[in-house]
């Protein structure tokens, strides 16, 4: 199923939030099963399935990861679910080292300013891939998507750091 | 989700944890990650002039799954070529380990991270 389709969105990786959350609210109404109550059980069943693919449509496209991944798919590139090993040593050593960062927190007598260090360059990697995430998917070739999977999967390991340091900012707040 | 009796004494006791000097040109190193979950592995391999692995260490970020396969590939690649080591499959581990379905990428990571080792040797030693 195309979620763009659906929204009536362009199949693009930049998109408005407020407007994507406004024609959710649009299809929830339009679709909402108490509007079928009256109607055949296969009106009744068919809104039901509506309703779930709007919702899936819905968390899909506002995550930009999971946009990304949807965009490529439609493209005939599927990444979601693969259980490829990334390699990678440079990038990978990378993350080794803001492990090891965050690692030091919990046993710092600042860790305040740790978890500062941590985030700054979290983020600043974070914007920098993706914004290159969207040049190459705007690019829209069978390379640059492969580029562009590539950025997804390096984004996967900052999202989960960026996780990791929260819980972490969380239990030196305790 | 339960772990195995294995995966929970490899995880509270891992086995040759830590790094070698990256620059000894006896060592040789692996580094492979899942995107999926953020593991990150790194695997360091002492090689003897008859391609003999003589130590091994590791170090991972990641589930109990993924420090108990990299743990126990440390156990098994000692004292191996490396043509043997390379023979070492990620469902021996999963075995050996008892891993549950979901968690078999962790074994896939280990197998991974050998071969990226033998790899960088490889590569560092011209052939």
């Amino acid at each position: 199923m195309n979620y763009f389709q659906l929204f009536h969105l362009p199949a693009q990786f930049e998109l408005d939030l407020t407007e994507l959350g406004t024609r959710y609210l649009e299809l929830q109404r339009q679709f909402h099963p108490d509007k079928y109550a009256a109607g055949s059980e296969r009106d009744k069943l068919m809104a039901v399935q509506q309703a779930a693919n709007i919702n899936d449509a819905y968390h899909s496209l506002k995550q930009p990861l999971l946009r990304a991944e949807h965009l490529l798919a439609l493209r005939g590139l599927k990444i979601s679910n693969e259980q490829r090993s990334f390699m990678e040593p440079a990038f990978l050593m990378q993350q080794m080292e803001l492990r090891e960062l965050l690692a030091e927190i919990s046993d710092a007598a600042d860790p305040d300013a740790l978890i500062d260090e941590a985030d700054q360059q979290i983020q600043q990697q974070k914007k920098a891939l993706l914004r290159q995430l969207q040049s190459a998917l705007d690019a829209n070739t069978p390379e640059h998507d492969h580029q562009a999977a590539d950025i997804i999967r390096k984004l996967k390991f900052f999202f989960k750091l960026q996780q990791e340091l929260e819980l972490l900012e969380q239990q030196t707040q305790d | 989700m339960a772990y195995s009796n294995k995966v929970i004494d490899h995880y509270e006791n891992p086995r040759n944890v830590g790094s070698f000097a990256k620059d000894d040109p006896s060592v040789a190193t692996g580094m492979v990650g899942a995107p999926a979950c953020g593991d990150v592995m790194k695997l360091q391999l002492k090689i003897n002039d008859q391609g003999i692995i003589e130590d091994a260490k590791f170090k991972t970020y990641g589930c109990g799954s993924a420090i108990a396969s990299s743990s126990l590939v440390t156990e098994w690649v000692k004292g191996k070529s490396i043509d043997e080591a390379a023979l070492i499959k990620n469902t021996d581990i999963a075995q050996e380990l008892a891993l549950p379905p979901v968690k078999i990428h962790c074994s896939i990571l280990a197998e991974d991270a050998i071969k990226a080792a033998i790899a960088d040797y490889k590569q560092r030693h011209g052939n």
